[in-house]
């Protein structure tokens, strides 16, 4: 469940339909469908945050937008429009599936999300390339105003536009801005509150020879313009909403005629760039200014060396580990010891079965559920600031050699990097490889990656068997043992695609070409923004999970069978007054076995033989069965189980662990245990969310299956081999 | 063999089975910071990404930097160096240069 609540954390930032329909019924008034789009790194989601003030992650790294985002921008006081931000892309014709969100927005001219005009953001620093996709919007006939973004970059770089000329060319009208900074939002509202016309400048003028063939599609589609009527030719297979008998009648057309889309597509796009360096030699002058070398170069030099690129690279994941693991330890003490001390206080004051529920069940969840948001809300942080700094461009740069031995591509880190975070976003984020094997591969062994649900699992028994000590003078060696499990999420993550790139067989090749952006500093309130989404999410949405379960457990391992709890009360009490134990080990062992005969006691029981092997007894198989909602809830489930079992609530969950004794009294925790459990952790598919976000993303069932058998298949031959190794 | 440029018509086929007399310099040819003209690209699909990405021919691009590992590279694409792109050696060698 968790995966997806923080998913809807990062896809949730914009308004649904039925909530915007909602609000436009309450506060009457025109509302314009506007729909914005630009290069990547052109300013866009910049300008969608300061146009309807909804936050939205701002990224450096191209194609960081996949989601259609919309949201409410108040123009005028009594003008509202709903923004719809579209991924950032380089032109019409779709290269990759987020890009294809697009043109299924745009092709189809009935539907009741068709837009009512566009707002084109372009680089002004860049704007021969940023004009192809303007020119094309323009030429399907949608009205169009031009957001000439980073003003402020063009002229550092000696740019000069003239931008009444420039208006006059394009036929629209043009408001130059700085979105970054907030410039020029004014003036573009008031212009967006306008009604438009379409634009009557035509950029590209298709073929004489290709009329016929458009013209009979245009009219058998009724489509309003002939430029459209082209793309259908082209994009015939990949439109939606198209019938078959639609295709059918395209596909004859176009075979009629003899036409070649990939020829045709790229001589518009050269003639488009013809024309386009005509209006630019009117109205754009360049002052070359003798410049100094890019400080983007200098610092990628160091950045991106054979050397020091790869040690800046491993020492930053290293920071992170570190500072997951260490940094966050103090706040999460705090919470924790509060949570106790909280817990103890009632139970000092209070009894009986609801008190019971309260603090066993609810607080025991919650601590669970707050002790965590230090470590999410740091991993975030960093993940955010690799982003906005362009630093995660370089490290796919580094990387795409490396990767793509692996049947992977250098884009594949991205996702493998977000998947420490959270798979759900980071198998979302693969949408950014256009080539079908590589994405299928990346979405496959992304989830092999330790997520950020497994910390607390690999905290509490890294803490348990791993003692506190300092190793080589500096690092920490409860953090060197977290480093080398995610080391073997990795390993195994690669390992795994480099063995589905033998069995897979494929045609589609494999692009790498991408915008390589400048550094730039990281815009502090989008990093917060992040954490703070971050956070909310797993708070609000994978804490409810957690929290159920809690109370579920707690009612499982409180009740039993008919008259069983009593009855094993009973003969309990009756075998320590026998033995003459000392009252506090007479309850302590009454709330064992009163455990054991409870519902969860039952369950845990039946699925012991299975995992004995594995050195797991049915309390672990009680976690290891909720672990499949979310795997933090792992740590819930043994909190709640083991408080149960007895009464010292105060103590934290490793101390409750470490306590635990087997038949013969020795330490249940032994080493070999706990490394078996934490390998399982590693590598089982414990994530309903991540198996919906894959069977989404995968369009069927098979993937999703195969990932959950071949993990969990894994997960369970390596524990087995760890314990019996080890014991 | 598929060569898409200005100068030429439009589309010209020609077979692959015939050699070139001398083969073409590519981008992949270029040294550090030498910099060349976009004669033609020749592969059909990914001039199609190279050409929305401003990779016209008649464009002059400098090679500005190779991957630790020789690839990929990023090349500055324009006369003023408008933008860089990073892109694979296999993708470099398809855009020929004058």
């Amino acid at each position: 469940m968790v995966g997806g609540q923080l998913l809807s954390g990062r896809a949730g930032v914009g308004v649904s339909a039925a909530q915007l329909e909602s609000s436009a019924l309450r506060h009457p008034g025109p509302l314009t469908r506007i729909a914005l789009v630009g290069n990547p790194n052109s300013g866009k989601s910049s300008l969608f945050n300061q146009l309807t003030g909804l936050n939205q992650k701002v990224g450096n790294f191209p194609g960081v937008t996949v989601d259609r985002k919309t949201g409410i921008s108040q123009l005028t006081p009594h003008h509202r429009a709903e923004i719809i931000d579209l991924p950032g892309t380089y032109s019409l014709y779709p290269k990759s599936l987020d890009e294809k969100v697009i043109t299924d927005l745009f092709y189809d001219q009935s539907s009741p999300q068709y837009p009512d005009f566009v707002v084109v953001t372009a680089d002004a620093s860049n704007l021969r390339r940023n004009l192809l996709l303007f020119s094309q919007l323009a030429d399907m006939g949608l009205p169009a105003v031009l957001a000439l973004n980073m003003m402020d970059v063009a002229e550092q770089h000696g740019v000069k536009i003239d931008v009444s000329a420039l208006q006059e060319e394009l036929g629209v009208p043009i408001i130059p801005m700085n979105a970054r900074k907030g410039v020029g939002i004014t003036a573009l509202k008031i212009v967006m509150a306008q009604t438009l016309d379409a634009p009557a400048t035509r950029f590209y003028v298709p073929d004489e020879e290709l009329l016929p063939m458009i013209r009979q599609i245009r009219y058998y589609f009724n489509l309003h313009n002939d430029y459209l009527a082209l793309h259908y030719a082209h994009q015939y297979r990949h439109i939606g909403f198209l019938s078959s008998d639609d295709r059918a009648y395209i596909q004859e057309l176009t075979e009629k005629y003899g036409f070649e889309p990939t020829a045709r597509q790229a001589q518009e796009t050269i003639d488009r760039y013809a024309r386009i360096n005509e209006i630019l030699l009117n109205c754009v002058s360049v002052t070359r200014t003798e410049k100094n070398e890019p400080y983007s170069n200098r610092l990628d030099r160091v950045l991106t060396h054979k050397v020091w690129g790869y040690l800046i690279f491993l020492a930053v994941l290293f920071l992170l580990f570190q500072a997951v693991f260490e940094l966050a330890s103090y706040p999460m003490e705090l919470i924790d010891s509060g949570v106790a001390w909280i817990n103890g206080t009632i139970q000092e004051h209070f009894n009986g079965p609801l008190i019971d529920l309260l603090t066993e069940g609810i607080l025991a969840g919650l601590g669970g559920v707050l002790i965590f948001i230090p470590q999410i809300a740091l991993l975030f942080a960093f993940i955010a600031v690799l982003e906005e700094t362009g630093y995660m461009a370089r490290v796919t740069f580094m990387m795409d050699r490396i990767m793509r031995k692996f049947g992977l591509n250098g884009k594949s880190v991205v996702p493998l990097i977000s998947g420490m975070a959270c798979a759900v976003p980071a198998i979302m984020s693969a949408r950014t490889i256009e080539n079908r094997k590589d994405r299928l591969i990346t979405i496959f062994v992304t989830p092999l990656m330790s997520c950020s649900a497994r910390i607390p699992v690999y905290t509490v028994l890294i803490g348990l068997v791993v003692p506190d000590q300092t190793v080589l003078g500096i690092f920490n060696l409860r953090g060197v043992a977290l480093m080398g499990l995610y080391l073997l999420g990795f390993v195994s993550a690669v390992g795994s695609a480099w063995a589905m790139k033998l069995l897979m067989r494929t045609k589609d090749r494999s692009y790498f070409i991408m915008e390589f952006p400048v550094y730039r500093w990281p815009r502090w309130k989008n990093v917060g923004i992040t954490i703070v989404e971050k956070v909310k999410a797993f708070v609000f949405q994978a804490g409810k999970v957690i929290m159920a379960i809690s109370v579920i457990l707690w009612v499982l391992a409180s009740y039993g069978p008919g008259s069983a709890m009593e009855q094993a009360e009973t003969q309990a009490r009756a075998e320590a007054t026998a033995q003459s134990l000392p009252p506090a080990e007479v309850e302590s062992r009454v709330a064992s076995e009163k455990l054991e005969s409870s519902y969860a006691g039952h369950f845990g029981h039946f699925i012991e033989p299975a995992i004995r092997p594995l050195g797991f007894d049915w309390k672990i198989g009680i976690s290891l069965l909720t672990s499949f909602a979310a795997r933090e809830v792992f740590v819930g489930t043994i909190s709640t189980i083991y408080s149960v079992g007895q009464d010292a609530t105060e103590l934290t969950v490793q101390q409750k662990l470490a306590a635990e004794k087997d038949d013969s009294g020795q330490p249940f925790f032994t080493p070999a245990r706990a490394f078996s459990l934490l390998v399982f952790y590693v590598f089982a598919m414990q994530c309903m969310s991540t198996l919906a976000a894959t069977y989404r993303e995968t369009k069927g069932w098979k993937w999703p299956l195969l990932q959950m058998f071949y993990m969990t298949g894994l997960a369970y031959v390596s524990s087995l081999l760890v314990y019996q190794l080890l014991k | 063999m598929f060569e898409v440029s200005l100068n030429k018509p439009p589309v010209s086929k020609r077979s692959s089975l015939a050699p070139s007399p001398t083969t073409p310099r590519s981008v992949k040819d270029l040294q550090l910071g030498e910099s060349g003209t976009i004669c033609c690209l020749k592969d059909p699909e990914m001039a199609l990404k190279l050409l929305e990405m401003g990779c016209i021919p008649g464009t002059q691009v400098r090679l500005n930097s190779r991957a630790p590992l020789g690839c990929p590279i990023t090349v500055v694409v324009g006369d003023m160096a408008d933008y860089t792109l990073s892109l694979r050696v296999s993708e470099a060698a398809t855009i020929l240069l004058k």
